[in-house]
């Protein structure tokens, strides 16, 4: 496929770009880029003319915290679900953790899915297991899993509660320039609890998670960096003292990052008001003032990535009374519409800041290439359109899982195009919300 | 007057002018348990399903006989709480109720949000008869109600709820409940038991009670589970007993005379001695009774709007 764009308001700070081109895709990679490429240049026929006149071109989005669900919970999400939802939300590339049935702790599960990938609309690239079973008791093969194409290794889903397995973890992955991404919770802290803890717990009378169940795991974590020298990534940061111990930690120069999710960044617990199962999520929805730090944090390079934690569920999953109701929301879709209302139009952060941290930073944690938007690099892009009003409806969602709180919401601005190898997979330039195979 | 609400399902969001109502309401109930025969006419007609998903005796009997002293036609549904682990049972339960056409669903439920679940999937009224630690509304009002009728008033008094804060439906709605008609709430009991940020709701917290105990005029016991000491919440029920246990000689101290109140059942010798359960200050047999006064005039009050179901009916 061959196209041509014309009027693109590129943002790429990667390469310094921003403003008006034109760009020409041939055969998956940006062929040129001017600020005017002529139609009389090209053979007509053989290129797509797509006019982005009002309209930003941004590189492709990496989402590097998702639940494809496959193999094992397909009812959930299949890896061609999950692709096609997360083309619809704008990303071009997704890691997906090793949470499935059976747990992808070994080669073959890994190369299952990396097959059942290769079709799909967006790159998938797997997360394996730390542990056996994402047990916590013994370590997953680890070097196995490396050649296998894993690109970091995580118990997503469960913590590791023993201190001396997560510091072998945290050893043997450093020959293998693995990070481990660390789900932080003290299980036992947690016990049954299904929300923040604090006034609303307290009034709903919910049993509620303590902020300390996660930096409790958080602080441990950054000691055991420290200590083995490992490459930490903190999964799904939530609270205010959580980004405090590790803005500590990388001003003494531990290797740790962290990423937060787009509704730890709009959403408090207040929205659990009304028992909504869709509000029950892992980490729990935290109070205002964990937000505001939240925002800082991402404003500030502390947090360096958001990751939407995309969990879909099945109906059945998410109905009826909030202590039975599973944790997660389905996220792909509603991303970048809610950073860009909530963070981006109001100044928090920008375009360029959202490149870096669902772009550039995930790329680099993960190992990946991230060329932006230049001549002969992979075309791997989107179009964001800040003027396209839309309203949320779980029908149209492309996800098998329809969990989200934000159904029936109002948002601005959207993803209406998605380009991956130089193929457009998903086109809602004229409302129709196409993906597209082949 | 009716109240104009669909369903009842805690104090937090109703008025202290509805909540007036309710009890006045409830004397005129009352008076009914004087007479020869203690049943009017008022919900003929009316069908009233009692939703049991945890065991209860006390509060389903109440309801139970309230709703017939209204002669309304009563059905019982109990469930064991291991039947209902996964929600569409809630909902098909709800589903089932509605077809059969019942006019208000009076429902109990180990889940908080249970009932206002219902509530959002059912035509018919919603009445809480507890769900989980989060609201028990009726037990609140005819706390209120015993309270006004023994004292004469609830504005300006100071009340004090003892024991596991925390897990308590009860203590919530009387927080909710006392605030909104004008009384000054303390709450005591140990900290592993007392809820994150309960001050914001309005009470004042303490984990002495003997100085929670200065100046009350109400004693609002709670039930101690005692399951709760095997999970750690507290070390033992000696330590419970001797640090939080309302005793005659914990009592005796007090300048004043305090109204003792329990919502059953009770660990007699635990959170409360005999000797104060039976003590003349003791109201625990007439919230009991006030009990079925209370639930007859939510029912009444409930049942007096039009329902939507009736077209089923």
């Amino acid at each position: 496929m061959k196209i041509l764009i014309k009027n693109a308001n590129i943002i790429d700070p990667i390469n310094n770009l921003r403003g008006k081109h034109d760009l020409m895709i041939v055969n998956g990679k940006i062929e040129k880029i001017a600020t005017e490429i002529s139609v009389e240049e090209i053979i007509k026929e053989e290129y797509k003319i797509v006019d982005l006149e009002g309209k930003y071109l941004l590189p492709g989005l990496i989402d590097m915290h998702t639940h494809l669900r496959e193999p094992g919970y397909e009812d959930k999400e299949t890896i061609k679900s999950g692709c096609e939802a997360a083309a619809a939300g704008g990303f071009t590339t997704i890691a997906c953790m090793p949470n499935t049935k059976p747990v992808a702790d070994n080669a073959a599960t890994v190369e299952y899915i990396k097959s059942k990938a290769e079709n799909a609309l967006v790159k998938v690239i797997p997360i394996g297991s730390i542990t056996k079973k994402s047990e916590g008791k013994e370590l997953a093969e680890i070097g196995f899993l490396k050649e296998a194409g894993v690109r970091a290794l995580s118990d997503d889903g469960y913590p590791v509660m023993n201190s001396e397995i997560m510091r072998r973890a945290m050893e043997y992955s450093g020959s293998f320039d693995l990070p481990i991404i660390s789900h932080c919770e003290d299980i036992d802290l947690v016990a049954e609890g299904v929300m923040n803890e604090g006034y609303n717990s307290t009034i709903l009378g919910l049993k509620g998670i303590p902020a300390a169940a996660e930096e409790i795991m958080i602080s441990r974590d950054i000691i055991l960096a420290e200590f083995t020298g490992a490459q930490l990534h903190i999964a799904h940061i939530s609270t205010k003292r959580g980004l405090d111990m590790l803005a500590e930690a990388k001003k003494k120069g531990v290797k740790v990052s962290a990423e937060t999710t787009p509704h730890h960044l709009v959403l408090s617990d207040d929205a659990v008001k009304g028992y909504n199962p869709d509000t029950k999520v892992n980490p729990p929805l935290r109070s205002e003032e964990d937000i505001q730090a939240l925002r800082e944090g991402i404003k500030s390079g502390i947090i360096e990535v958001i990751a939407t934690d995309h969990a879909p569920h099945t109906y059945e999953d998410k109905l009826g009374e909030y202590n039975y109701a599973a944790f997660g929301i389905s996220g792909f879709e509603t991303a970048i519409s809610l950073l860009y209302s909530n963070l981006i139009a109001k100044d928090i952060i920008s375009f360029e800041d959202l490149v870096l941290l669902m772009g550039k930073n995930p790329a680099r944690i993960l190992g990946l290439d991230y060329p932006g938007i230049k001549e002969n690099a992979i075309a791997d892009l989107i179009v964001f359109d800040d003027k396209n009003k839309w309203k949320l409806e779980k029908k149209n969602m492309k996800s098998k899982g329809k969990n989200t709180p934000f159904a029936g919401q109002e948002m601005q601005g959207k993803v209406i195009l998605t380009i991956v190898d130089g193929k457009i997979v998903y086109n809602d330039m004229k409302g129709k919300g196409e993906l597209c195979y082949g | 007057m009716a109240l104009n609400r669909k369903d009842f399902l805690g104090l937090y969001n109703v008025s202290s002018e509805e909540i007036s109502e309710i009890l006045t309401t409830a004397e005129a109930m009352k008076e009914i348990f004087t007479r020869s025969v203690k049943k009017i006419p008022t919900l003929r007609g009316k069908t009233i399903v009692n939703l049991f998903f945890e065991p209860s005796t006390r509060t389903r009997s109440s309801f139970d006989l309230a709703a017939k002293r209204l002669s309304a036609d009563v059905m019982s549904i109990a469930k064991s709480s291991s039947s209902v682990v996964k929600g569409e049972t809630l909902l098909d339960t709800a589903r089932t109720l509605e077809v059969m056409g019942a006019d208000l669903v009076v429902v109990r439920h180990s889940v908080p949000g249970a009932a206002e679940f219902l509530a959002n999937n059912l035509k018919a009224g919603v009445l809480n008869a507890g769900d989980g630690p989060h609201a028990h509304p009726t037990q609140a009002l005819l706390d209120l109600y015993t309270i006004k009728e023994k004292l004469g008033k609830i504005e300006g008094l100071k009340v004090l709820l003892v024991g596991d804060i925390a897990h308590s439906r009860v203590a919530r709605s009387n927080i909710w409940g006392l605030n909104k008609m004008g009384a000054e709430v303390r709450v005591v009991g140990p900290a592993s038991l007392m809820p994150r940020d309960i001050e914001k709701m309005g009470a004042q917290v303490y984990t002495d009670i003997d100085e929670a105990l200065d100046g009350v005029d109400v004693v609002n016991i709670l039930r101690i589970q005692l399951e709760r000491q095997a999970k750690g919440l507290f070390p033992s029920i000696r330590e419970y007993r001797q640090f939080y246990g309302v005793s005659e000689e914990r009592l005796n101290k007090l300048e004043n005379e305090v109204l003792i109140m329990h919502p059953g059942p009770m660990n007699r010798g635990v959170e409360i001695e005999s000797s104060v359960a039976d003590s003349e200050n003791s109201v625990i047999t007439e919230q009991v009774r006030n009990g079925v006064a209370i639930r007859m005039a939510l029912l009444y009050l409930l049942a007096g709007r039009k329902v939507e179901n009736e077209d089923i009916n």
